[in-house]
Order: structure tokens, then C-alpha cells, then sequence
């Protein structure tokens, strides 16, 4: 995917988000850093480009909920988590680049849950590269691929890498 | 990044990079604190002791909270309710524990060392809670942390460390890291209570308290340690509090910009004035709130894994 396969593919979820809420408009982006805030922050851009109202952007840091930190190599380096609005009896939309096992997400709910109660939460992802461990699916999904384990499905965004592009390396 | 060592003994033992990725870590782990369920599972399992054999209600409270606010499970130890009592030597006290398989030791004991004889013998992790007169390195850490958070940078300010340098472990470390991390130290007290040669730690010493507060960014002052003071260090309280006490005139002296720091316990009207302590530039209680922060993030990256 390059730049305008990803504007392309954001702006259809941006109007999807759009119709299922009008008249609604306590709802409120959380990205899961790093690129799932960048993600959140052009969706909040877009709506309001198309609509007027402005949507409030949270990051949330999973690090601290991850289950896996004692079998990974190095200690990932801990960001703020910075949710600049109440949680409870807001409706959360979750975003993140890449939707693989599922256990970000499960960290992402643990640590929405213990910020407060939301209305709900539903999970908005770029692109779902199947293999899940856990019963999670998304309910907004910019592009659904077929890989295999050993493949790595890359996304950089210009915010964060200075290019946008989506794309798999490795594999046998 | 990691931290080379499983131990945190001492500011000496550290390089600036880690000392910036613990402060950095510390930001993060802040937020935590701010939140209505002040509690986070990454610890979940791990089990902490705090293991003190000298009086404390700060850093001991500060570890403990650290360690639950991560989900670790903290046990409590002070020397009086202990075997010490009956005459166990440190080092078995240590494996006894050790027995228990803890995954981290927080030290603190009145013998520069302490926390060395326990690192070397045993597998868990030992953070160096204050041994004797030698480094007291969370400390040093988190009033880095609230110095970084005000004044933006640690590299370039200017620090003046006022009160019994010879006997202070917060001394040192701060003088340690500080410098190592590019501020200028100048330290003041009573020539009884400053090492000779002390400018070989890349310090200066100031005789005169009105002097050393001149133009600095932060003053730090210290306790007066009555527990450690054998000697007559100085002829009266009274005198010491005279001379080298952080007063409002003494202050009238320094920056409108100065922050004024202290370890804690204060002896309240000896070593600072009550209206300085109360006063809108004293960042004490500051100091406390991040030290859990801090505390946090070095549990998290000495046994987060």
C-alpha cells in the first residue's frame, strides 16, 4: 500500500465511523502507540474535515500490560499513556496499524478498563494479517491479507517514519 | 535499552545514558500515579522485599507503593521486628530470604557496603535503599527527575548542596550524578562537615551559605543527622541553624527563578525556616510524589522481565 492506498482506505473508514455515529458524538480515538495514534489522529483530521466536529485523540502505552515481558529479548521503552478526555460512558474506538494475535488488543482493553468504564469499545485496524490467538476481531478493517507466521507486515506512516507504505517482507 | 547490571548499588556504577532512560521511563510510569485505579499488572508475580535496618517513613513507603502500584507482592522487614535482633549476620539473613526466591532487595542499613555483600551473594536483584554514608542513588535519581521536570535539563544548571556533606549518602549521589550529567555543583556548610579534597569530585565549596545560593538554579539542603553526629561537628544547634540555615532573608539572595529542594526528614526551623519550607519555592513534597515514580521505573527495568 502507498500513500493514496492509505488515504484511500482511511477516509472509508473515516465516512463508515461517521454513519454509524451521527448524532452521536460522544465518541472519542484511542491509538495504541506508536502508529496506532498516528492512525487515530488522521481519522479525528478527516472527520472533521468532512463534518465539522472535532473528535478527541487518546494514546495509550500497552507496555505495561504486555504478557510477554519476560520472554522478550530487551525491555520495550515505556511512552506516556495521555487520554485527555474521561473514558467512562464514552464510546472508544481502538486504533491500531496491524491486527495479528490479538494480545496488543487484549493489553489495549486490560489498560482502557482499569482508566474507567467505557460505553464500548470497538477496534478500527489498517490491516488484519489473520493468525489470531485470542477470540478478538476487528469491526473496521482498512485491508484483510493473507500471510503466513514467518512473514512480518511492515507499516510505516509519515508521521512516524517519514514515508507511508504498508507492505510484507520475509517468508520462505 | 537495558541497564547493564542487575543492581542498582550506587550513581558511580551508572553512565548518563541509563541514568537519562531510567529518568525517561520514570515520565511515563508518572501516570500511573494520576489515575483512579493507581495499578498496573506488569509486575504480577514478582515479589519484593524491603528489607530496612535503619528507621524511614519516605523511602520505604516510596518502594512499597512503587512495588503495588506495579502489582508486585512487597513484604516489609525492619531490623527491629527481625533476627537481627538475635544476632544473625547480614549475609544469612540475606539467603534465608534469598530462600524465598524473591526477585528483588531493597536495602537500606547504617554500613557503606551493605548492599554490595548482599548483591554479590545473591541471585535476586538489591536496589541500594541508603548504606551508611556512602550513596542513597534513588534519591540522587528522583531529585534529578524533579530537577529534569522543571527546570528542563539537567546539563548546565547550577546546584548548591548545603548542610553536613561528610555524613550525607544523598550528598554524594547527587553530587555523582549531577556532575556526571553535566550540572555545576557547588556544595556549603561547616568546615567540619565538608571533606577535604571534596573538590575532587568536580565540586566547589562555598564557606558562606549567602554565597553558595547567589546564582544558582536549585538549592538542595540537607538533614542535620543528629543520629550520625559523634563528634561535636558544630559548637549549637542554634549556631548551625544561624549560619548555614535556609532562611527567608538567606533566600532574598538567591534567583526569584531558585528551587529549593530537600531529602526529607526536615528538621523543621534548623536546616530551613518553616515559612522557606511552606514557601512557593520549596518542591519537597514534589520530590516525594516523583520518588514513586522513579521507584516504579527502576522495578520495572531491573525485574520487569
Amino acid at each position: 500500500m502507498d500513500t493514496s492506498d492509505i488515504d484511500r482506505t482511511l477516509n472509508r473508514i473515516a465516512f463508515e465511523l461517521w454513519e454509524h455515529n451521527r448524532g452521536a458524538e460522544t465518541f472519542a480515538f484511542i491509538g495504541i502507540r506508536r502508529r496506532g495514534v498516528s492512525i487515530a489522529n488522521r481519522l479525528s483530521r478527516k472527520l472533521q474535515e468532512f463534518t465539522g466536529v472535532r473528535i478527541p485523540v487518546g494514546a495509550l502505552d500497552i507496555t505495561l500490560y504486555r504478557d510477554d515481558l519476560s520472554e522478550i529479548a530487551s525491555h520495550p521503552v515505556l511512552k506516556k499513556t495521555e487520554i485527555p478526555f474521561p473514558i467512562k460512558g464514552t464510546k472508544i474506538y481502538l486504533c491500531d496499524d496491524v491486527l495479528y494475535t490479538g494480545r496488543t488488543i487484549r493489553a489495549a482493553l486490560d489498560g482502557i478498563n482499569d482508566l474507567g468504564r467505557p460505553e464500548a469499545i470497538r477496534l478500527v485496524v489498517l490491516i488484519d494479517r489473520g493468525h489470531r490467538e485470542l477470540p478478538i476481531q476487528p469491526d473496521y478493517t482498512g485491508r484483510n491479507i493473507t500471510t503466513t507466521k514467518n512473514e512480518r507486515v511492515e507499516v510505516l506512516l509519515e508521521e512516524d517514519d517519514g514515508i507511508d507504505q504498508a507492505f510484507i517482507t520475509g517468508g520462505a | 535499552m537495558e541497564l547493564r547490571c542487575k543492581n542498582l548499588l550506587s550513581i558511580a556504577d551508572l553512565v548518563p545514558a541509563e541514568i537519562t532512560h531510567i529518568l525517561d521511563t520514570a515520565a511515563s510510569m508518572k501516570e500511573v500515579s494520576e489515575r483512579d485505579i493507581k495499578k498496573v499488572p506488569t509486575l504480577r508475580g514478582k515479589t519484593v522485599i524491603n528489607l530496612f535496618f535503619e528507621p524511614s517513613t519516605r523511602t520505604r513507603t516510596s518502594f512499597e507503593i512503587a512495588g503495588k502500584r506495579l502489582s508486585a507482592d512487597v513484604v516489609n522487614i525492619s531490623a527491629g521486628s527481625s533476627s537481627v535482633v538475635k544476632g544473625e549476620t547480614l549475609r544469612d539473613t540475606g539467603e534465608n530470604l534469598q530462600a524465598m526466591h524473591p526477585d528483588l532487595i531493597v536495602i537500606r542499613h547504617s554500613c557503606a557496603g551493605a548492599p554490595k555483600i548482599l548483591a554479590d551473594a545473591l541471585p535476586a536483584a538489591i536496589i541500594n535503599a541508603g548504606d551508611g554514608a556512602h550513596e542513597h542513588p534513588t534519591q540522587a535519581l528522583l531529585d534529578a527527575f524533579t530537577m529534569r521536570e522543571r527546570k528542563g535539563a539537567l546539563a548546565g544548571l547550577k546546584v548548591a548542596i548545603i548542610g553536613d556533606i561528610t555524613h550525607s549518602r544523598v550528598a554524594r549521589s547527587n553530587i555523582f550524578l549531577l556532575t556526571m550529567m553535566g550540572a555545576q555543583v557547588c556544595v556549603s556548610g561547616p568546615q567540619t562537615m565538608v571533606p577535604r579534597f571534596i573538590e575532587s569530585l568536580g565540586v566547589t565549596f562555598i564557606p558562606s551559605i549567602i554565597d553558595a545560593v547567589r546564582d544558582v538554579d536549585v538549592i538542595m539542603m540537607l538533614r542535620i543527622q543528629l543520629e550520625r553526629q559523634s563528634q561535636s561537628l558544630f559548637p549549637t544547634i542554634r549556631e548551625y541553624s544561624r549560619f548555614f540555615g535556609l532562611t527567608r532573608a538567606v533566600l532574598s539572595h538567591a534567583r526569584p527563578d531558585v528551587l529549593v529542594m530537600h531529602p526529607g526528614p526536615v528538621n523543621r526551623g534548623i536546616e530551613m525556616s518553616a515559612d522557606v519550607m511552606d514557601g512557593p519555592k520549596s518542591i519537597i513534597l514534589e520530590q516525594v510524589t516523583n520518588g514513586v515514580a522513579v521507584r516504579m521505573a527502576l522495578m520495572y527495568l531491573l525485574i520487569g522481565k
